[in-house]
Parts: structure tokens; C-alpha cells; sequence
């Protein structure tokens, strides 16, 4: 018997007795071994047989004891988060106003100055403490609440520290208006400070109301592709085409899209043609003309033509989805420069606690005579409401979550936010060659016959002799060979000779085709006539293949990978940033050296052969480079693994997320400099950030306390104190959108 | 020195000895989690440190009782999680550690702390 385990709220529980009454009841159910119910979670932990329980059975057992079960009830998180937030920031603004006017008003019938306009039962300390009550036990309840709860754990925060300072200012002033005559005889004048604890609460409360609407902003670019999904697809399912809601579309369905719909799912195009904009996606600006046998992406945009598609990837398979699910999980990392914010935030709310009750002796004891107590309140209540371990707190994750965001609009995926801050101090990037300066497909360029062989029949001989290789070069050849309609025999005892090339024969004529090599090792004589026609090709970055038939050598077919078009500006922007580029081939020293003279690249690494790079990576990083490695993500991951980051470069849907630190959707290579740019503008916001945090509490705790008084009779009220602390937060985050305006590319 | 200076000052250093006692000399309590174990945010998280098995999926149940915005995140660093906890609902986070060590559980703003110790 398979035994399931179920979870569930229960609404109505009250009391340790409604336990056991629940625990009785479910195990009552034929096939419940084992229940658990727990008062403080409000929820009943069931052990059942699925054969012979359903949810139902629970629901109606734990219903006839007066309870309703919340079965199957787990939320919909980004819903509730919405609606949870704006009702929030609805009862923030209505406590904002609330304490400001009423603060406003005490204000204007005790600061002097202000007070000789005010009408004069506003002057009145007992109408002022009648208006300060409700903010200080309403609008600031929400204080009161977290304070407490925090104390049960024997923890302290925030909330803490403003509910200490206001309570002592609305004490003490409660007290002087209440018993005016105890503290005459102590020899201070009876003032009330009933201005100062619901301007602070107001204020606080007013930073809180920015501080949340500013930090919404942070987490846009995850509900920005979130949005991007589309909501139905047009699935053609027995002749007919019917709209299905997306997440019932299956792998293999046939999707219709019409001019100007949006993509539904990932998939291959069969039938049709189009020209499609992948911008939201991939960050690629152009759009893209695809046709039969061409990779779809969802959430793309179809522009003019219309097609069908088989869907490859569905749900969370899909591009879009993994995009969504790496951002989240950046944005759920933490960075190695926060561990020191980390640690101090940890201590920072007891110590300054005990701050604060240091200044009150000091000035309790040292104070100017006749103010002693007055100013060791005051002075009391700024150190509490100055300190703000928010903006500490705020410092780091902001910028992160900001950063990552960015990043995928442009299509550069950031795996954690360790991978954000390393990218910003690499200095040296290694670029495989093929796949990621090049197109990756080589084309044939030329066919030279070096004796009596026309050039059609030599590439007749290679097609033929190519046809059963697997080599990319291979490829080019056979491609070659049928775009010439050129009829291909079939090739007896092939052989590939790894390195070297390949051998077979060709209508009774024994073949060999391959490099230098090859023909070295056949001992297939070449000319210095021929010699210097081979280094001509290769000097301009061709690679040359060698055709012996019959022991001779019969001519040469050179092949080149197109360089992509993007290369020049993104390597030109990474010498811009002063990172020192390196490009790493399995090709020949002279054709290696070329296309790297044609980038611009002057240190190349040659014939590498693939399980060769990791080792040359790491060559590179002893020479104390913080060394990125730029691939495909596939060949290439064990030196994507070693590089101090690894950038895998995608190609189409092949998004190879786990073997790179940062993964680049779109196949353009200015992305590579603006994966650094973003890096390290990020680590400048966040180090800016922390700065002022710290700054902030190192300066203003010790002015608050009062040090700055015996030299310049400077003190600062704590209504000031309560504006520096609200800003203070609101700047950090602020600072952190700052990232948004930013320019990268 | 007068006497209420004496008075004030033995009863200051009294408070900032209590504060550092209760605040910072606390002992967690700690538990040992089965599949599941339920997490209760409220004022911190109860249990705060929690025992689970290596290599093992291990479901936290967090439930957010406490309404200050404090607390509306819980991010879990080293498994890659930040979930926005909906006041009084539960969320589960499933985690499968690989390897043993300490692994801590924070809000959204880094001022509350809980801890994973994975055997």
C-alpha cells in the first residue's frame, strides 16, 4: 500500500482542545494512519491511503467537528503578491495623511514661532495629546505589533527602534501634560513634544509609502516577462483550428500564427514563412526571416507572414519560461560584497539600542543643568529614529535584482549574482573561435586543380569522399558539391584519420584528402609553386584542404567561416573597457593569425584541439588574468568551467544555461562588452549604495548623540532625524533604478 | 554626583547589560525536519534553525503571519530562492542540499536570520 501525505489549513481552530477534537476526527477516516494538527500553524499534516481517502473525506470529517479544511488552496503567488501590495500601500497612504495633518496641526500650536498664528485650543496641551494618540496607537501600531513579535523571538529591527523613540517622546509628553507640576518641581519648564512623535510616525510612514512603491520598480523586469507570455494558441487539432489557452497546448500540436499575433510556444516552422521580431526576447533588434524547418521561440512577435508551427517545448520548457525561472533565481542570490553588510546589520539594531540608552545617561548626567533630562530625551529618541539598518539592508539586493533584470531585456542572462560581480573585474576574454566570431557555418570559397583535373571533377572527388564524414568542414564540401548539381558517387573503404583528414576510394581511384599533415604523412610531394598558392589561402584565414588521388597531389579546396558582423564593434568596445582579447582554434597557426589580424585580435592561440582549451584557460589565469570564456556553451563547457565566468553565446533555443555563468540569447557580440558594462555599473551602484549606508549610520549616530554640541551647541531634533532616515532608504533604492537609465550596449 | 546621577547611571549600564544578554547572547532553538516542516513568520521565523537531511528534497512551509513588509520576502542565497510570502498563506520552498554544511534562510531586507544546518 503507497501511502500519500497531505497538508492543509484549517479556518477556525482557537484553542489546544480544538487539536485533539481535529486529530480524532481525521483518524476516524477509514484509511488515515496518522494526524497531525497544529495550533500555531493552523494547519493538519494527514498521513492516508489515496485508494480509499479523498480530499473529500477530509473535508467533511474535519467540517462535522466545526472546522473548514483549505484543501488544494496553496496561492497563486504573483496574484496575491498584487493585490497584497496595493491594498498595503492603500493603508499606508491614509496613515501618511492622517499623521501629517494631525502632526501638522500640533506642530503649528507648539513650535514657537509658528504658534502665535495658531488658533488657540490648538495651543492646548491636552487637544494635542487627544490628536497625537491615534497616530502614535493607530498609525503606528504597525510598530507596536513588529516590536513585539520580534521581542518573542528575542530579536529587534526597524520597527523596534521607531517604536522605542516615539513611545518615549509620546511619554513624555503625555506625562507633562498630565502632571504638569511634578516636572515644574524638578525645575523644567512643562513642553510637551507631541510634535515630534507623529511627525516622526508621519514621516516614516511616508518613506515606507515611497520606499515600497520604489522597490516594486525593481522587480519590473520579471513582470515585464512574465507579461510577455501569450494567453491562447491557435491549435490545429483534426482540420479544424481552434483557440486553446496556452497551457493546455501540447509538444507535437500544430499552432497557426497570423500576421502580427504573437508566437504562443517554442517550435519548428512547417509550412509557411514569415519574418518574425525576437527583440523581447533575445534583446537581437532586427527581426529575424525564418521558413520551413526554422526554430520558432514563443513570446515572439509574428510581423508579416503567417505559418504553422510543431511545438517543441511547451510550459515550463519553453525559452521564455527557463529566461524567467534563471532571472528569478539570480535575483534570489546574494552577492560576496553583501556578507559584510550581512554581518554588521546582524548586531547593528541591539547596539544601537544600547547607544541610545548610553546617550541618555551621558546627557542625564553631563547635560547643561538646567535641561539635562529635556536633552537626554531628545537626544534619546534621534539615535533611535536616525539609525537606518534598512538602507544597509536595501544596499546590495536592489542592485541585483535591478541588474539581472536589465540584463535579460537585452538578452543577457546572469546566473547569480557571484557571476555579476566577478564579470566586473575580468581582464582578459578568450573567444572560441568558430560558432562565436564566425557564423559557424563554413562555405567552400575556392577549388584550384593543380594538374589536369578540372575543378569540377576535384570537387566531385571530395564531395563523394566527404560524404560519409561528420566534420564541419565536410559539410561545406558536400553542400558545395549539390548546390553545382554535381553527382556524387559512393566512397569504398572510407576511413577518417582524426587530425589528419580522411581517406577512401572514389571509382578505383585511391584518395586522400585532408591538410598538410595528410600529405605529409603519405608523403604526397608538394611544389613550392603549390606551397606558396596553399600560404596565399591561408593568409587570408581560409583553411585549405589537400586532394591526393593515385599518390599525387590534384589541387586544393580552401574553406572560410564568415566572420560575424558584430565582431568588430564588440571586440573594438572590449578593448574600449582596456580587456585584453584572446582567440582560441583548432585551425593552422597562418589562418588562425589571419582572422585574428582581420578582428584586430593579436594574441591567438592556434591549433587547439578541443579537450586542449580548458587547460589553455587555465594557463592564462595563472598568469594572474581574471580570465571570461567566451563559447558555444556545448563544446565548450569544461573551459566555460574553468574561466573565472563563462559566457556561453546561444544559438536559437540551445540556450546552454547550466554550464555558464552568464548566458547571451542573442547571437551578437557587442552583448559580450555589455555583459562587462552591466557588471560593472552594477558594482558601482551597489558599492555606492553601501557607502552611503554606512556613511550615513557612522556620521548621523554620533551627531544624533549629541558630539556635536560641545563644540558648536549643535544638536539634531529628531524630527530631522526622522526625514534623514526616511530619505536614506529611499535613496538607496532610488540609486539602485538609477541602473535602469543606464546605458549598456 | 548626586544621588539620581548614581541612580541613572547604575540603572543605564543595568539595560545596556539586558539588551546585549537578551539580543545578542540568545540560543537558537533548533529541530529536526522530515520531509516538511512548517516555518511560522512571525517577528522571525519559528523554528529558526532547522536540521535536514543531505541530498534529501526537504519542503519548507512558510507561513507569514506578521504583517510589517519586513517580512514579506523570504530568500534562501545558496538553493537561489526569493519568494514573496502573501500575508498569512502558506508558500512552499523545496530544497535538495547536496552537501552538508550551514546554509542560512533571511528576509528580503537581510535582518532576520534562520539557518539550514544540512547533515
Amino acid at each position: 500500500m503507497s501511502e500519500s501525505k497531505k497538508t492543509f489549513s484549517i479556518k477556525g481552530m482557537h484553542c489546544a482542545s480544538c487539536v485533539t477534537m481535529l486529530e480524532r476526527a481525521l483518524k476516524q477516516i477509514d484509511g488515515v494512519s496518522q494526524a497531525n494538527v497544529n495550533l500555531a500553524t493552523e494547519k493538519a499534516t494527514v498521513s492516508y491511503d489515496p485508494q480509499k481517502v479523498t480530499d473529500k473525506h477530509l473535508e467533511s470529517a474535519v467540517s462535522n467537528v466545526g472546522y473548514q479544511a483549505m484543501i488544494g488552496e496553496e496561492l497563486k503567488s504573483e496574484d496575491g503578491e498584487q493585490k497584497e501590495k496595493q491594498k498595503e500601500l492603500k493603508d499606508l497612504r491614509v496613515k501618511v495623511i492622517v499623521s501629517l495633518v494631525l502632526g501638522g496641526l500640533i506642530l503649528w500650536g507648539s513650535f514657537p514661532g509658528l504658534m502665535k498664528s495658531a488658533p488657540m485650543f490648538l495651543q492646548n496641551f491636552w487637544v494635542q495629546l487627544f490628536l497625537a494618540a491615534p497616530v502614535q496607537f493607530w498609525a503606528g501600531f504597525g510598530f507596536y505589533r513588529a516590536t513585539l513579535s520580534a521581542l518573542k523571538h528575542r530579536s529587534a529591527n526597524m520597527d523596534t527602534l521607531v517604536a522605542m523613540g516615539t513611545t518615549v517622546a509620546f511619554g513624555y509628553s503625555a506625562f507633562v501634560t498630565i502632571m504638569p507640576s511634578v516636572v515644574e518641581r524638578a525645575g523644567i519648564e512643562p513642553m510637551p513634544y507631541f510634535d515630534v512623535s507623529t511627525i516622526i510616525i508621519g514621516l516614516i510612514l511616508l518613506g515606507r509609502y515611497f520606499e515600497a512603491k520604489a522597490k516594486a520598480g525593481t522587480s519590473e523586469a520579471i513582470k515585464k516577462l512574465i507579461g510577455l507570455q501569450a494567453k491562447t494558441a491557435r491549435v490545429v487539432r483534426d482540420g479544424k483550428e481552434i483557440d486553446l489557452p496556452i497551457n493546455e497546448v501540447e509538444i507535437g500540436d500544430h499552432i497557426r500564427v497570423r500576421p502580427g499575433e504573437k508566437i504562443p510556444v517554442d517550435g519548428i516552422i512547417v509550412e509557411g514563412e514569415s519574418s518574425i521580431d525576437e527583440s523581447m526576447v533575445t534583446g537581437e533588434s532586427m527581426p529575424a526571416d525564418k521558413t520551413k524547418d526554422d526554430v520558432v521561440v514563443g513570446a515572439t512577435m509574428n510581423k508579416t507572414g503567417s505559418f504553422i508551427f510543431k511545438a517543441t517545448k511547451v510550459g515550463q520548457e519553453t525559452m521564455l519560461a527557463q529566461i524567467i525561472k534563471l532571472v528569478q533565481e539570480a535575483q534570489g542570490s546574494k552577492a560576496p560584497i553583501q556578507r559584510i553588510a550581512d554581518l554588521i546589520s546582524s548586531y547593528f539594531v541591539p547596539i544601537v539600542i544600547m547607544l541610545a540608552v548610553a546617550t541618555f545617561v551621558v546627557w542625564y548626567n553631563f547635560g547643561p543643568a538646567d535641561r539635562a533630562l529635556l536633552f537626554a530625551i531628545l537626544n534619546t529618541v534621534a539615535v533611535l529614529i536616525i539609525a537606518c539598518p534598512c538602507a544597509m539592508g536595501l544596499a546590495t539586493p536592489t542592485a541585483i535584482m535591478v541588474g539581472t533584470g536589465k540584463g535579460a531585456e537585452h538578452g543577457i542572462l546572469i546566473k547569480d549574482a557571484e557571476s555579476l560581480e566577478t564579470a566586473h573585474k575580468i581582464n582578459t576574454i578568450v573567444f572560441d573561435k568558430t560558432g562565436t566570431l564566425t557564423v559557424g557555418k563554413p562555405e567552400v570559397t575556392d577549388i584550384i586543380s593543380v594538374n589536369h583535373l578540372k575543378s569540377e571533377e576535384l570537387l566531385r572527388l571530395a564531395a563523394s569522399i566527404e560524404k560519409g564524414s561528420e566534420h564541419s568542414l565536410a559539410e561545406a564540401i558536400v553542400k558545395k558539391a549539390e548546390e553545382e548539381k554535381i553527382a556524387i558517387s559512393k566512397a569504398e573503404s572510407f576511413q577518417a584519420i582524426p587530425g589528419h583528414g580522411v581517406e577512401g576510394n572514389v571509382d578505383g581511384v585511391k584518395i586522400f584528402f585532408g591538410n598538410r599533415r595528410l600529405m605529409e604523412r603519405e608523403k604526397v610531394t608538394i611544389t613550392d609553386e603549390q606551397n606558396n598558392q596553399i600560404i596565399k589561402l591561408e593568409n587570408d584565414g581560409k583553411t585549405v584542404m589537400m586532394l591526393a588521388a593515385n599518390g599525387a597531389l590534384s589541387g586544393l579546396i580552401a574553406v572560410a567561416d564568415i566572420i560575424k558582423d558584430t565582431a568588430k564593434d564588440g571586440l573594438a568596445a572590449l578593448k574600449a573597457l582596456g580587456i585584453e582579447v584572446v582567440m582560441i582554434t583548432g585551425d593552422n597557426q597562418r589562418t588562425a593569425a589571419a582572422i585574428g589580424a582581420k578582428l584586430g585580435i593579436t594574441r591567438v592561440l592556434a591549433e587547439v584541439l578541443p579537450d586542449q582549451k580548458e587547460a589553455e584557460v587555465k594557463k592564462i589565469q595563472a598568469e594572474g588574468k581574471v580570465v571570461a570564456m567566451v563559447g558555444d556553451g556545448i563544446n565548450d563547457a569544461p573551459a566555460l568551467a574553468a574561466a573565472d565566468v563563462g559566457i556561453a553565446m546561444g544559438s536559437g533555443t540551445d540556450v546552454a544555461i547550466e554550464a555558464a555563468d552568464i548566458t547571451l540569447i542573442n547571437k551578437d557580440l557587442r552583448s559580450v562588452a555589455a555583459a562587462v558594462v552591466l557588471s560593472k555599473k552594477t558594482m558601482r551602484t551597489i558599492k555606492m549604495n553601501l557607502f552611503w549606508a554606512f556613511a550615513y549610520n557612522i556620521i548621523l549616530i554620533p551627531v544624533a548623540m549629541g558630539v556635536l554640541y560641545p563644540f558648536f551647541q549643535l544638536l539634531l531634533s529628531p524630527i530631522f532625524a526622522s526625514v534623514a532616515m526616511a530619505t536614506s532608504s529611499i535613496s538607496v533604492v532610488a540609486n539602485s533604478l538609477l541602473l535602469k537609465r543606464k546605458n549598456i550596449i | 554626583m548626586q544621588l539620581d546621577n548614581i541612580i541613572v547611571t547604575i540603572i543605564g549600564i543595568g539595560v545596556m547589560g539586558f539588551i546585549y544578554w537578551f539580543f545578542l547572547m540568545k540560543k537558537e532553538k533548533t529541530v529536526t525536519a522530515g520531509d516538511l516542516v512548517d516555518i511560522t513568520v512571525e517577528g522571525g521565523y519559528s523554528p529558526n534553525t532547522i536540521v535536514i537531511a543531505k541530498g534529501k528534497t526537504t519542503t519548507l512551509r512558510f507561513t507569514r503571519k506578521d504583517p510589517s513588509s519586513c517580512l514579506e520576502e523570504v530568500v534562501v542565497p545558496e538553493f537561489k530562492i526569493r519568494k514573496f510570502l502573501p500575508l498569512n498563506q502558506t508558500v512552499s520552498v523545496e530544497i535538495k542540499p547536496e552537501k552538508a554544511g550551514e546554509y542560512e534562510f533571511v528576509c528580503g531586507m537581510n535582518m532576520f536570520h534562520g539557518k539550514l544546518i544540512v547533515k
